[in-house]
């Protein structure tokens, strides 16, 4: 095992100057991870608050997990009316990579940038797991360093984790290629057709349930090959957004 | 004081986990006459004045936009409380 500090990847390539927001709605918990991350990847992070109307002109937009107004009424149904969202629709509509993790995920559902659900885990408990997953689209703004088929392992901790959506909306979502991930192994929640993360039509939204931010340091993420806690996989999602941002 | 009820259900193609808790622990109170639960929500919506047909409309819009979501839920009745026999107090039955 090395003992040096881990090097952002995309400031060692040389494209530093990416700015993406992260955004704190009533009860998120994983922002600071999501900051992390991003400055783990080379990128600058921004806070934005949730009642804060600008994103204020950054490249991408994260929106972490948590239990935004502990999940009342829906998990993600009140954050969906926050006034940053009404922004990150306009900027999702206009090509912007968003990003929506675990509450995130279900925040950019109910906001419609992502068509389905979450409702409660089949088996009605909290999973907090090791997760493995296979990529099925490494073509979206925040898979495109990774590879068709890849298996990744990052965190998988949520009560709301169910993905449904209509059959038709299912058909629409395999034939347009738009399931991002799907669960490797076990299925831990119900989820229709074994699916983790879909997009949409233009691959720049995505959303998922499982946790890249915390699978971006060694030492601190989930057991890999390399040893325990070793996993890095989560941190090629913020590498990939900075390399689409160059390409775009 | 004017108040509208608003109902919401999980869809029926919905798999509804919490109704499938309930139902499993009602045979170990005894009641081994349900078959199936599935639960819903109700909201209580108070107005200042009286439930004006401008007050319903605005209360299916609401029903429709934040209170249900389609994918998941259908919004089975929004009524006028002093419309339904029993409901215009919103006393308990068990009262």
């Amino acid at each position: 095992m090395s003992a040096t500090e881990p090097v952002p990847v995309a400031a060692a390539a040389g494209i530093a100057e990416a700015r993406i927001g992260v955004i704190t709605f009533p009860g998120t918990l994983d922002d600071r991870d999501a900051a992390r991350a991003v400055r783990l990847a080379g990128a600058e992070a921004v806070s934005i608050w949730h009642a804060d109307e600008s994103l204020q002109d950054v490249d991408a937009v994260v929106l972490p997990g948590g239990f935004s107004y502990g999940d009342y009424l829906r998990a993600g149904a009140i954050s969906r009316f926050a006034p940053a969202m009404a922004a990150v629709v306009d900027a999702a509509k206009g090509g912007m990579p968003v990003l929506g993790i675990c509450n995130g995920f279900q925040v950019l559902t109910e906001a419609h940038l992502l068509p389905g659900s979450m409702v409660k885990n089949d088996h009605l408990h909290f999973v907090c797991r090791e997760q493995s997953l296979v990529v099925e689209n490494a073509h979206t703004a925040w898979t495109n360093e990774f590879r068709r088929g890849q298996r990744i392992t990052i965190p998988l901790k949520n009560q709301d984790g169910q993905f449904v959506a209509d059959e038709r909306t299912l058909d629409e979502l395999e034939g347009e290629g738009r399931v991002v991930f799907r669960y490797d192994g076990w299925n831990p929640n119900g989820s229709r057709r074994d699916i983790a993360g879909i997009t949409n039509e233009r691959g720049n939204v995505v959303g998922l349930m499982p946790h890249p931010e915390h699978a971006v340091e060694p030492g601190f993420g989930p057991a890999s090959a390399e040893g325990p806690r070793a996993g890095v996989d989560g941190l090629t999602f913020f590498t990939s957004v900075l390399s689409s941002l160059v390409h775009a | 004081m004017g108040r509208v009820v608003v109902e919401v259900m999980p869809k029926p193609e919905i798999l509804d986990p919490q109704g499938k808790a309930v139902v499993g622990a009602l045979p170990r109170l005894g009641f081994t006459q349900f078959s199936g639960v599935r639960q819903g929500k109700r909201f209580e919506l108070e107005v200042d004045g009286e439930v004006t047909p401008e007050i319903l409309a605005a209360a299916r819009e609401a029903a429709a936009t934040l209170l249900s979501n389609p994918v998941i839920e259908d919004v089975v009745s929004v009524a006028d409380a002093a419309a339904v026999p029993g409901e215009a107090t919103g006393t308990p039955v068990n009262a």
